[in-house]
């Protein structure tokens, strides 16, 4: 299972690449494999004001809608278009291509508190 | 494991496959191995194998049996010639349905039942209330493993387990012995691919799996077999059917014989006939791409009145597109009509279609 060591991840599954004040989200290669084929994802709306915890955007399988949820509090800047478009890159580029949105965070130091990938690791072994 | 669920006898298999197990309708089953699209995807193009163990078999024997069994399911089994079968419903006195089923005449007075894992207890407390004395009724599911192997190459790997062995037409049952084993082979299937189901003494089901595998068929779970099933718009009973449903408002009066004479439920079905339905199943396709509809979406008129809710719904993977089916007033079935399906507050519009919604290449046989 690849867990970059330059992330942080939080327990519902998603990991936060921060650069500035903006972080990246997207869902963890764990939890591609656990939902499988991805065949839509719903994006939030871009200038929504998310508190951590707040079910912020969704992917779907053939058998699920399943929460993503916000890792972080602070404003969505961007949904990435490219996922809409071609949900599957969720599963076959999920730190990459597959990433879901963007958001300003309101205190960049919280995301230091999130789980680092070690942590991610045990968690799910 | 200490559940209360219902074990197949293949769950070893299944789990040295690699499926993912959940429950479902009081059993534990494979829900998929590798991917749904795939395993869908096997039994469009090639050919994909599914534990059907759970569903229930039911023999009824006697001389009786003929014309029982006319008074007791709505299509009519005087037509079966033995090696034949046919779609048929076990209903209540309001032409709810029970149960839907394949019957099959094995002989000229006996009969072989397939009917679905939820409701055996139902279906078997439903038939030996109004059994006659002559005729015998035992309930088999216990005895029996089954497999589903679906898919245009399904025959080829019939073929290359029993060399020899005809599979029977399309609705057809055949009883033969194999190595010394008693197997049961019926051609016909939810996924509307060329098919069979397949029955062994349930010891013998783990050996089977592994050796239909071993001549081709892709495992494939119980998420595939919805999508396929679906796709066809094959009704599921307990979601698409119930007992306050009749086969006539779901759209399925083609397997009822309204003409054959008395039989539980007719003059609710003859009524509805007469006095015309008030509601209807209806096929339902998304006009572009969406989020996948699910049951109990709330379908809507295009001016936002909420006309019923999805009993079925699937990102449709060989269409890539919504579909589902729902039970909608008549002023809303006709087709074409478009009405939209509220997806957690968003709208997709979609349009009742025929069903169904696709169409597999030609059967053999």
């Amino acid at each position: 299972m690849n867990i970059p060591s330059d992330l942080r991840y939080n327990n519902s599954h998603e990991w936060v690449r921060l650069e500035g004040d903006v972080a990246t989200v997207g869902i963890t290669d764990h939890a591609q494999a656990e939902l499988t084929d991805v065949v839509f994802v719903e994006l939030p709306a871009v200038g929504r004001q998310v508190d951590m915890g707040d079910p912020t955007a969704v992917v779907e399988s053939v058998k699920a809608a399943s929460d993503i949820y916000a890792p972080i509090s602070g404003e969505i800047i961007e949904g990435n278009p490219e996922v809409e478009a071609d949900p599957a890159l969720v599963n076959t580029d999920p730190y990459g291509k597959g990433w879901i949105f963007k958001m300003r965070v309101k205190d960049a130091a919280a995301v230091e508190k999130l789980m680092d990938a070690a942590a991610y690791q045990a968690m799910i072994s | 494991m200490s559940d209360n669920l219902l074990h197949t006898p293949l769950e070893s298999v299944h789990v040295e496959l690699g499926a993912k197990m959940v429950p479902f309708g009081g059993w534990y089953m494979p829900v998929q191995y590798t991917s749904i699209l795939d395993e869908h995807a096997a039994v469009r193009q090639q050919v994909g194998i599914f534990d059907i163990s759970h569903m229930g078999q039911i023999v009824i024997n006697g001389a009786g049996a003929e014309a029982w069994l006319n008074r007791m399911l709505a299509n009519n089994v005087a037509k079966l010639q033995p090696g034949q079968g046919q779609y048929s419903f076990l209903l209540n006195e309001r032409g709810g349905v029970i149960d839907d089923l394949i019957i099959y005449r094995e002989a000229a007075d006996r009969f072989f039942a397939v009917v679905n894992a939820s409701r055996i207890e139902q279906d078997f407390f439903w038939l030996a209330q109004h059994q006659p004395e002559d005729v015998a009724l035992a309930n088999e599911s216990d005895l029996w493993a089954g497999l589903a192997v679906q898919g245009p190459l399904a025959a080829a790997v019939f073929a290359r387990l029993f060399t020899g062995v005809a599979l029977p037409p399309r609705n057809g049952i055949l009883r033969f012995t194999h190595e010394g084993q008693e197997l049961v082979v019926c051609r016909t299937g939810y996924t509307g691919e060329d098919g069979y189901e397949f029955f062994s003494a349930a010891s013998h089901g783990p050996a089977w799996l592994k050796a239909f595998v071993a001549a081709g068929a892709k495992p494939c779970g119980l998420g595939a077999r919805d999508s396929l099933r679906l796709e066809m718009g094959y009704p599921l009973n307990g979601s698409d059917l119930s007992e306050d449903l009749t086969p006539i408002e779901a759209g399925l009066g083609f397997f009822v014989d309204l003409e054959k004479g008395d039989f539980i439920g007719r003059d609710v079905l003859i009524a509805q006939k007469e006095n015309g339905l008030t509601r209807k199943l209806v096929g339902l396709q998304y006009l572009e791409k969406g989020a996948p509809p699910r049951s109990h979406y709330a379908v809507e008129s295009t001016d936002g009145q909420v006309i019923g809710e999805l009993c079925s719904g699937v990102l449709s993977p060989s269409l890539m597109t919504g579909i589902g089916m729902a039970y909608l007033p008549m002023e809303f079935t006709k087709l074409g009509t478009v009405v939209n399906i509220d997806v957690r507050g968003r709208k997709f519009s979609a349009k009742v279609v025929k069903k169904p919604f696709y169409k597999p290449a030609p059967k053999q046989a």
